[in-house]
């Protein structure tokens, strides 16, 4: 029987574009010393260590053994996931199931990047099919792009719909330390920024930054000695769904819809949008906001926009999305799914300061990541029965 | 302010040592696309899809695709982009030929897309669901450059 898991301590560092004072490592100590702190436990406490990034935007493999200094891995069982953009969803669902075995109590779980050390879009091109998919491959904006494209097209949307969303996460953004953009921007803005792929502008999509992100999980057996309030993770749920980039489904995430629906069956969630408090939403550019919320369930299909512009989705709305700003506003891509479940886990534990959605009893988080995959993790102020 | 000279390590001007096997199903998509300017699907015997590219599996039934399909040459085009924004491409080392059209394409007779560049010399006329018709090179190498781009039909 798999044992309770909870979320007893977080760190982030303050994210940016270029951290050139710092090597690998030495940013992965910032988010583990925070996040050791934060749960008031010492290395010593650390039963394990689950780490991660994309190893092919620094160019260097196996960050589970060159980290230790920074990590705390020394002479400790340390292990490396890595799947691309899920990475940090990745890590945060592996130290769930890790941290479930009841072979380890207090799991440091540590998702990282440096996207400034390379060229982000050349190394994303080879995940992807050298003979299939290369040729007219342009990373992840011009995918995304096609996937805009289509949606816009059958529901007949603009890229005004669009630059709502990412409106509303830069403004969420700026009350969040954090964050690396943190200015506020308007729909004109964004219109106004250049197009980089068809219908997608440079303000619709994430940045590139540099940053690292640690959580601290704990079974049951010791998680509320630690913390007294600590974030329950209630269940977790991924799909893959394609090989090839053409495989996909157009203007719709397949991943998504059964991932949201098997976690929703699991916790027993009967209407998402009016049980949950508050999502942080791997949402790589803004159209994602629009069309990943309906893949959820939380908004009929076709219906999201309309639902974005009703502020619904802002702080102090029916169900605030991104307080933190998202991935539009801080982008480490390594880490960028373990924020997201940072973040949440904040909420549910009171301690998100300017950004708290007040009340929190439920939270989602989720990772999105290649050929239109998804995983997506739910936690709750309640032990889960 | 004194200029940073910054380290950069470059992979110098040999290949780089990776050599893919494209598999049986693959071959035959390339070498009829060589040879005879033919495209070749595969469906799959449980849920009936046409894949393109060909492959030996169909990953959601789990059985093997047995039933070789030509399907196009011409086709519809399902979604696209037009990729404004400059980047090094890992393949050759150079910049990618941006702006160029990327299309979705799915052929006559096919169920998934397959991605190719389209014509962009009058980019209103590139939308989803016009017909495309592919542009073939007149030396043909067995690579999917043996098609050099579609051509919208509509």
């Amino acid at each position: 029987m798999a044992k309770r898991v909870a979320v007893v301590g977080t760190g982030q560092t303050f994210h940016k574009s270029h951290r050139p004072d710092v090597n690998g490592q030495e940013l992965i100590n910032e988010a583990v010393q925070r996040a050791l702190e934060d749960a008031d436990l010492t290395l010593k406490d650390i039963d394990a260590i689950v780490i991660g990034n994309m190893d092919h935007f620094e160019g260097i493999n196996y960050v589970d053994c060159w980290s230790v200094d920074g990590s705390g891995g020394t002479m400790k069982p340390i292990i490396k996931l890595t799947t691309g953009g899920t990475t940090g969803s990745t890590l945060a669902i592996g130290g769930y199931h890790i941290t479930a075995s009841g072979l380890f109590d207090k799991v440091l779980v540590i998702g990282w990047e440096k996207n400034s050390e390379s060229d982000t879009t050349g190394a994303i091109t080879t995940a992807f099919d050298p003979v299939w998919d290369r040729l007219v491959f342009a990373g992840a904006i011009a995918a995304l792009a096609a996937e805009g494209m289509a949606y816009m097209t059958e529901f007949g949307i603009t890229d005004r719909d669009a630059a709502r969303v990412s409106v509303r996460d830069r403004k969420h953004a700026c009350n969040n330390p954090h964050a690396q953009l943190r200015k506020e921007i308007t729909i004109e803005d964004v219109l106004a920024s250049p197009m980089l792929s068809d219908p997608v502008h440079l303000l619709d999509v994430c940045p590139r930054t540099d940053g690292a992100c640690a959580v601290i999980m704990a079974s049951e057996d010791v998680a509320e000695k630690i913390c007294p309030n600590p974030a329950w993770i209630w269940g977790t749920a991924n799909r893959h769904t394609y090989t090839y980039v053409g495989d996909f489904k157009l203007g719709e995430i397949d991943s998504m819809k059964y991932a949201a629906a098997e976690l929703w069956k699991k916790c027993g969630i009967r209407e998402p949008r009016k049980e949950i408090d508050v999502i942080e939403l791997y949402q790589p550019y803004s159209f994602a906001g629009i069309i990943w919320i309906e893949a959820m369930g939380i908004i009929p299909r076709g219906k999201g926009s309309e639902y974005i512009w009703s502020g619904a989705t802002d702080m102090g709305g029916e169900l605030p999305i991104n307080p933190s700003g998202g991935v539009i506003a801080c982008n480490p891509i390594g880490a960028t799914g373990l924020i997201r479940c940072a973040e949440a886990c904040g909420q549910i534990r009171g301690k998100a300061d300017q950004r708290q959605v007040p009340d929190v009893k439920l939270a989602v988080s989720t990772g999105f990541g290649g050929c239109y995959w998804t995983d997506i993790l739910l936690y709750g102020k309640k032990k889960p029965s | 302010m004194a200029e940073i000279e910054r380290l950069v390590i470059h992979s110098g001007e040999g290949g780089q040592p990776f050599n893919y096997a494209v598999g049986l199903h693959g071959s035959k998509f390339l070498t009829e696309l060589r040879d005879n300017k033919r495209l070749m699907g595969i469906r799959c015997p449980a849920c009936g899809k046409v894949y393109i590219p060909p492959r030996r599996v169909c990953g959601a039934c789990f059985v093997e695709n047995t039933e070789w399909v030509e399907v196009g040459p011409k086709g519809v085009i399902g979604t696209y982009t037009i990729v404004r924004y400059a980047f090094i491409d890992p393949e050759t080392g150079h910049q990618k030929p941006v702006p160029y059209g990327y299309g979705f394409i799915r052929f006559d007779g096919a169920d998934t897309y397959f991605q190719h560049f389209v014509e962009i010399t009058d980019e209103s006329r590139l939308k989803i669901g016009v017909r495309v018709e592919p542009v073939f090179a007149e030396e043909r190498k067995g690579t999917i450059r043996d098609i050099l781009y579609f051509k919208i039909l509509d």
